[in-house]
């Protein structure tokens, strides 16, 4: 446990410095509410009208920001081997790795997104709905990002295969999400969306690591 | 706990080229064995085959009474070139990560920083320092966190000649202790016992 423990704080500081943290959330969530009105015009019905489901596309597009180094860097400074020399399972090291992602790269975004939805015109009852759907979705981006991070090692332009495999890959969440909060918008039933956002996220988490740890000891052998 | 290391007629291939094959060696806890060899023979692979990052085309590699799995995963040391320090973060902060990593306690990791000569360098980004400071910092590893078998790969090579002697202090100690050290070596390993060319 306390190797695991070590290896989050680790993670989440690496993520943190390599495209996470708050001022990258904010950075990317204030050009999309600058440039949205500018590209399709000020009308403030429009804007309101594609606000929440525009912060859900931008969370989805902000989490691949970071996923190229995810797993590239310590495949070629060597950390990647010490880490598989362990008694710690490599699933549980892809795993910790990931929490740090969605902690420090996730999280922040989540934070940003209902801030940009309501500064777009979107109701502000709206914004706890876009905050736990940026959260939850943030988990599934995370750990579906991590596959395709993980199975990009070593590729000449790694950063374009993991967009690749990742992108398909995030379409069902993004459709879950932007569904639940389409129906909470005109007031009907929400939770449908939402509760198979939940059911991805929960897949993610349980079948990344696995596709991970496999991936990377392709990659070292 | 990995008493002895064995490898028979281990073959290894790389992108469809024959590193080596029918390799075999013995060593015996508290036995040293230097691996030489020119460029590109091979003596990263098989220390990598025996870390069980890098499987076997043929062969087997055997740990003594110990299981594989538990001797490939927590048994072992491995130090090479790529030594998974990031060049961002300080010497302490890797350093702390690394030890607890591999098992180490906080005392060991004062002990292991003191025993190389770090504590002066700790507060620095690991891009500050020298190719061979940077190098103690991934041997101190090898003291915070003890494990019977040694996987080096020139180990010595960034030292300068006040440490290489020092280092091999180490070994000794080590070897003294009923541990074992496979090292990929240009010079001469100090305290080897035996020696394996891979490129003969």
């Amino acid at each position: 446990m306390r190797p695991l423990l070590a290896l989050l704080a680790r993670e989440t500081a690496l993520a943190w410095g390599r495209g996470g943290g708050p001022l990258v959330a904010v950075g990317f969530y204030a050009g999309v509410a600058t440039f949205l009105p500018l590209a399709i015009g000020p009308e403030p019905e429009r804007l309101a009208a594609i606000a929440p489901g525009a912060a859900w596309v931008a969370l989805a597009l902000a989490s691949l920001l970071s996923l190229e180094r995810m797993f590239e860097r310590d495949y070629e400074d060597g950390a990647l081997d010490l880490l598989a020399l362990s008694p710690v399972p490599l699933e549980l090291t892809c795993l910790a790795k990931c929490l740090g992602q969605w902690l420090a790269a996730g999280a922040p975004l989540a934070l940003a997104a209902p801030v940009a939805a309501i500064a777009l015109g979107a109701s502000p009852a709206l914004a706890p709905l876009v905050f736990a759907c940026a959260l939850l979705g943030g988990i599934a981006f995370a750990f579906v990002g991590g596959i395709g991070a993980a199975l990009s090692l070593g590729a000449r332009r790694g950063g374009l295969l993991t967009a690749m495999i990742v992108l398909p890959l995030f379409v069902p969440p993004v459709i879950f999400g932007g569904g639940a909060l389409d129906a909470f918008a005109s007031g009907l039933p929400w939770t449908g969306g939402f509760a198979f956002l939940g059911a991805y996220a929960a897949a993610a988490v349980a079948v990344g690591p696995l596709a991970m740890a496999a991936a990377c000891r392709n990659a070292l052998s | 706990m990995i008493t002895a290391l064995t490898i028979r007629d281990a073959a290894v291939r790389r992108g469809g080229r024959l590193l080596f094959e029918g390799l075999s060696l013995a060593l015996a806890a508290g036995e040293a064995c230097a691996l030489t060899g020119p460029n590109g023979s091979g003596k990263t692979s098989l220390l990598r085959a025996v870390a069980g990052l890098v499987r076997l085309d043929a062969g087997e590699i055997g740990f003594g009474g110990a299981d594989p799995a538990d001797a490939q995963g927590g048994g072992l040391h491995l130090v090479g070139h790529a030594d998974g320090l990031k060049a961002a973060r300080t010497a302490r902060e890797e350093l702390a990560f690394w030890s607890r990593w591999c098992g180490g306690s906080e005392a060991a990791v004062r002990e292991a920083a003191e025993a190389l000569e770090l504590v002066p360098l700790l507060d620095l980004e690991v891009r500050r320092l020298s190719a061979g400071q940077r190098r103690r910092l991934a041997l101190a590893r090898l003291v915070a966190a003890p494990r019977p078998l040694w996987l080096l790969d020139e180990p010595m090579s960034p030292l300068d000649s006040r440490w290489r002697p020092a280092f091999a202090g180490m070994m000794r100690h080590h070897l003294d202790g009923g541990g074992l050290v496979l090292a990929a070596v240009h010079d001469p390993l100090p305290g080897a016992q035996r020696s394996l060319d891979l490129g003969a």
